[in-house]
């Protein structure tokens, strides 16, 4: 007969206040294999693991169960406890009375009930749970950033400066990202580029550093330490190799599109660099539009270059790379706007875009950094900005705050006065948020020393009329209507999740939320980790953040991959499946729904009263299994266990509650 | 006007919002409504300050407001609302609460002007009755 | 195609040119349009409050009828009766509690089998415009029509389905079937002030001032409607038109079908 012994938790009154825990220590000294039993205001607590420790030895416990909250949360904890106190990790079970039970009732009495049966229920299994122990597995030591924008720049030149080799992917022809699209940053006003041009060239010349640029990730295998990743190379029509950045084939190119980069407000050629000061300073062939792809003829950059670098017959390549950690950081979309007519966006050209204002203040930009209005190319006055446009609107955007919008509104309208003389602008804000060290102060430059004026009303529509807008609205704080005749109306869009994300999560095995944007680990104490191990999160992909926030947290991913890296080995999860060769019958069902590729085939000799026969039988590649149990219900003869959930502790589990 | 802890926690508040259907709780002031309303300047108090009005128990001071009676119900506001409140429906249940009362009509046939009475259409007609008495 | 048909009052009346139009043009293009028999008025509004459920009956008793001809779509005109019929159905299909308290006047359930589409649906969806074009026999070359919407096609947003709220472009799409030039303005979904014109007139013409001034700056010489409501408030206050097309100026408001009437020429 097992000793067990049972520790339950009040978590302060998150479980006390619900839970009787007398009644269900009573209740636990009853249960079969329970020697001992006692309570503690915080388990987790410094005296809580003693008290367990103590007790263990004490009472000569061989089993422990945890009444308390989710194993999520602490059951790393408690294995630890009780393996100082000589203890098998494995052998301690957590009963969650808290997430499944206090935090859900309220009353006390059937809560009070439900915690005892969760308690039997734990108490069923530890009397079952057998010893386990992981093995050591040698680590990748190569570490891949997916995402080429300040998050990712930052995160791979934070990994390569700790001396691990780092892959940078990008899928565009050069890395920069958004910010390199942005005019000057809040709340110093300095100058984007001029601030993340010199980090690009760092990435590009670090040693450690390599640039996979124009690729995106196809297919991700293995786990923490242990990652291979194939990686599409898109077909660049351009050999990077003998490629001098020249740019004549940039000029010659008769194929004009709308560019991306400038956000549409100017063109770019076929064949094309995103911005002048890309890197790698190579062009690639955007073969949706170029001549030769869409109508076989034309192959003008092929004649102008003059180190034969143009090659139309280069296919996708893919490249096949094993790594030990992996930091997503693959930004965000601006949110469509097709669900805001009453803004008249694309029905007027003076109804832009932030973004598209930050190009049109920017040097390099569609207008050389003239703040001038599309329509007719003259300065504008009277500018009216519109916040939270495709934000807290859970009617037709999205329901959060896209954060950053309060705080590039103010510099929008700092920069307006600056660039245009006498102007004048118009704030429309339902909240004005600055969070942030010297934000609050920024936004009161704008009103007090730039002539914006702001009015607390959103902005119901926007009426062009001849060559210019008419803004309607309330000062809800007057109570008075609000008609304004303006030049250009500026829309504050919203932040979205990469429309991919999804697809990127599943290939990663990482999660989202409703809105996809990445989940973390834990919201406040595992901000950059996911919940797969090794993979860690980096900028807007994880959720609405400005720039100091995004650095921050790709620095910290660094750290986070730099101190899995530096390990020799790792302990590998013991919970993984396990066949039992008499049992298996080879029909290879679990082979076909392991999400993992760990089961394969063996062929076993077997003697059979005289004879040796052969047969085949599943076998389990502990180094790739991951333990989602899978396998276990596919088998039809029950031949296939997850070590530390077999049929059998499953099974004492149900009995536990229903009998 | 003055807002006290009676007021906003009066059963008046409760009663519209059942009435309505709507949450009036869930308005957060932006004012879209009012910005878009196409008869907004005749009225005494703007949609989002019906809202704010019931949000504080002013219920009273609702109940003598012109707005009830201006409010076209076209819709325009909470097709625009970012909250998902239904502002016609809230104008509607105030209504209501004035003309359940005994002579709380607030149009007659006599009422009307011989010219709209011959060339109206029907639809306009049926409309006004149902939106004006009961 | 056959169809059950939903007339209303306002087109057995004031708007019997909406009704003769729409018929004559719907046998040109080979449609079948069968009245709904003993049909009652619609109640002209959707009930905005949770405890009137009762008004609902009539248009249900009209749906119901369409069920039973098998017909698997139900016709109307006026824009109110769409408003009004659209929103019953979908309620019925989704709000099992009414469903329940309107069935028991009934004496065989109705759970929102039938289809209610606006004549304009029927036009581009189930004939296409495109088919329309071709059987056009005038075309209205040359003809600046502003399309003014309203609101009852439309809103709430989330239960007519009808077309983007805030851009609507089916109007627009069918005059150019038409051969005609739709008029860019930004008043076509603005209220017109509805049934304001009945008991408070003066909000009601300044509502339709707005919108007679804005398509007349922008050169249209007629404005297009679906909804009689739209078109007597539209007519109702042309005096609005004084300060930008002088004593005399006028801006016929016609419906769809008679345009289309014109063009098919029946």
């Amino acid at each position: 007969m097992k000793r067990i012994g049972v520790f339950i938790c009040w978590c302060g009154s998150n479980i006390a206040a619900t839970v009787d825990i007398d009644k269900t220590i009573a209740a636990a000294k009853q249960m079969p294999g329970v020697v001992f039993a006692d309570h503690n205001k915080y388990t987790c607590s410094e005296l809580g693991q003693d008290m367990v420790k103590n007790a263990i030895k004490e009472h000569q416990l061989d089993r422990v169960v945890i009444g308390a909250c989710s194993p999520r949360m602490h059951e790393n904890t408690f294995r630890k406890t009780v393996e100082a106190a000589g203890l098998n990790p494995y052998y301690m079970e957590i009963a969650n009375i808290r997430e499944q039970c206090s935090w859900v009732h309220k009353d006390k009495e059937t809560a009070t009930g439900k915690a005892i049966s969760l308690v039997r229920t734990a108490v069923a299994k530890a009397a079952r749970n057998e010893a386990l122990f992981s093995t050591e597995m040698p680590i990748e030591r190569r570490a891949l950033v997916i995402g080429g924008g300040i998050a990712g720049i930052q995160a791979a030149l934070d990994i390569a400066e700790t001396g691990f080799e780092v892959d940078l992917l990008e899928k565009e022809p050069s890395i920069g990202g958004r910010m390199a699209q942005l005019d000057k940053t809040f709340p110093t006003l300095d100058c984007s580029a001029c601030i993340l041009t010199p980090k690009m060239v760092d990435v590009a010349q670090h040693e450690k550093i390599r640039l996979i640029t124009y690729s995106e990730v196809e297919k991700v295998e293995g786990y923490v330490g242990n990652f291979t990743v194939t990686i599409r190379n898109k077909a660049r029509s351009v050999d990077m190799e003998k490629c001098t950045g020249c740019g004549d084939c940039m000029n010659k190119c008769p194929q004009k599109v709308s560019s991306e980069f400038e956000m549409g407000l100017a063109e770019r050629r076929a064949i094309y660099t995103p911005f002048p000061q890309a890197v790698p300073n190579k062009p690639a062939i955007d073969r949706a539009t170029c001549r030769w792809f869409t109508q076989e003829k034309c192959r003008v950059c092929e004649k102008i270059c003059p180190t034969g670098a143009i090659d139309y017959d280069q296919v996708d390549e893919f490249i096949t790379q094993r790594y030990g950690a992996i930091v997503v950081a693959t930004g965000f979309d601006t949110h469509k706007l097709d669900k805001y007519g009453e803004y008249a966006y694309g029905k007027h050209p003076d109804v832009i875009t932030s973004l598209e204002m930050e190009r049109l203040f920017n040097a390099s930009g569609p207008t050389g950094g003239k703040l001038l209005r599309p329509s007719n190319g003259k300065p504008p006055k009277n500018v009216a900005f519109i916040q939270c446009v495709g934000s807290r609107d859970k009617a037709k955007g999205n329901p959060y705050c896209a954060k950053i919008c309060c705080m590039y509104t103010a510099k929008h309208a700092i920069l307006l006065n600056e660039k245009v003389p006498g102007s004048k602008s118009f704030v429309f804000y339902i909240d004005v948020r600055t969070p942030g060290k010297d934000y609050e102060e920024f936004y009161n430059r704008a009103y007090e020393q730039h002539n914006a004026t702001y009015i607390k009303g959103n902005v119901s529509k926007v009426f062009p009329d001849g060559d210019q807008l008419v803004v309607r609205s309330v000062d809800a704080l007057s109570g008075a209507l609000v008609e304004l005749v303006v030049d250009m109306v500026v829309l504050a869009t919203s932040v979205d999740a990469r429309s991919d994300a999804k697809d990127l999560a599943q290939k990663l095995s990482i999660t989202t939320n409703a809105h996809k944007f990445f989940n973390e680990a834990h919201p406040k104490l595992r901000p950059v980790e996911t919940q797969t191990a090794g993979i860690f999160l980096a900028g807007v992909c994880q959720g609405p953040k400005d720039i100091p926030e995004t650095v921050a947290q790709a620095s910290a991913a660094a750290v986070k991959v730099a101190s899995l890296l530096s390990k020799e080995s790792l302990k590998s999860n013991p919970t993984i499946a396990e066949v039992d060769q008499k049992r298996c019958s080879g029909d290879m069902s679990c082979m076909a729904v392991c999400p993992y590729g760990a089961i394969s085939e063996k062929i076993i000799e077997e003697r059979r009263g005289r004879e040796t026969v052969t047969r085949k039988i599943a076998e389990v590649n502990t180094a790739l299994c991951q333990g989602c149990g899978a396998c276990t219900v596919a088998c039809r003869p029950g031949a296939i266990n997850l070590k530390g959930f077999t049929n059998e502790q499953i099974l004492a589990e149900v009995d536990a509650i229903c009998l | 006007m003055k807002i006290t802890t009676e007021k906003i926690n009066s059963n008046l508040v409760r009663d519209v919002e059942e009435v309505s259907g709507q949450k009036v709780s869930a308005c957060f002031q932006c004012g879209k409504c009012t910005g878009g309303c196409p008869v907004v300047w005749a009225m005494d108090i703007f949609p989002h300050q019906v809202l704010r009005y019931a949000q504080m128990g002013l219920i009273d001071e609702l109940l003598h407001s012109k707005t009830l009676w201006i409010c076209a119900s076209c819709q325009t506001c909470d097709s625009r609302c970012p909250r998902e409140v239904d502002i016609p429906k809230v104008i509607e249940a105030l209504r209501l609460i004035i003309m359940r009362e005994k002579g709380g009509n607030y149009l007659h046939p006599n009422d009307l002007p011989a010219r709209v009475r011959e060339n109206a259409p029907q639809q306009g007609l049926v409309s006004a009755f149902r939106k004006y008495a009961k | 195609m056959r169809y059950s048909y939903y007339p209303g009052c306002t087109l057995k009346t004031k708007a019997k040119v909406y009704e003769d139009t729409t018929l004559q043009t719907a046998k040109a293009l080979g449609l079948e349009m069968v009245e709904v028999e003993e049909w009652q008025c619609c109640g002209a509004l959707y009930p905005l409050n949770t405890e009137e459920h009762f008004s609902l009956l009539a248009p249900v008793r009209a749906l119901s009828q369409a069920k039973e001809l098998n017909h698997e779509k139900m016709v109307t005109l006026c824009a109110g009766c769409f408003n009004v019929f659209k929103r019953t159905n979908k309620a019925m299909r989704e709000d099992g509690e009414l469903r329940r308290k309107i069935n028991d006047y009934l004496e065989e359930d109705y759970l929102g089998e039938v289809d209610v589409v606006h004549y304009l649906e029927v036009l581009k969806k189930d004939i296409g415009f495109t088919a329309v074009a071709e059987k056009v026999k005038k075309k209205l070359e040359g003809r600046k029509i502003a399309p003014y919407y309203g609101c009852l096609l439309l809103k709430p947003r989330n239960e007519m389905d009808f077309d983007d709220v805030e851009n609507p472009t089916i109007f627009e799409d069918f005059l150019s079937a038409l051969g005609a030039t739709a008029v860019e303005y930004p008043y076509k979904t603005e209220c017109c002030g509805s049934y304001l014109s009945m008991a408070n007139e003066e909000v009601a013409e300044t509502a339709v001032g707005r919108i007679l001034k804005s398509a007349y700056k922008s050169g249209a010489e007629a404005i297009m409607v679906a909804c009689p409501l739209c078109k007597y408030n539209l007519e109702e206050y042309q005096k609005q038109l004084q300060d930008v097309a002088g004593e005399n100026g006028k801006m016929s408001v016609l419906y769809f079908t008679e345009l289309l009437a014109e063009a098919l020429d029946v």
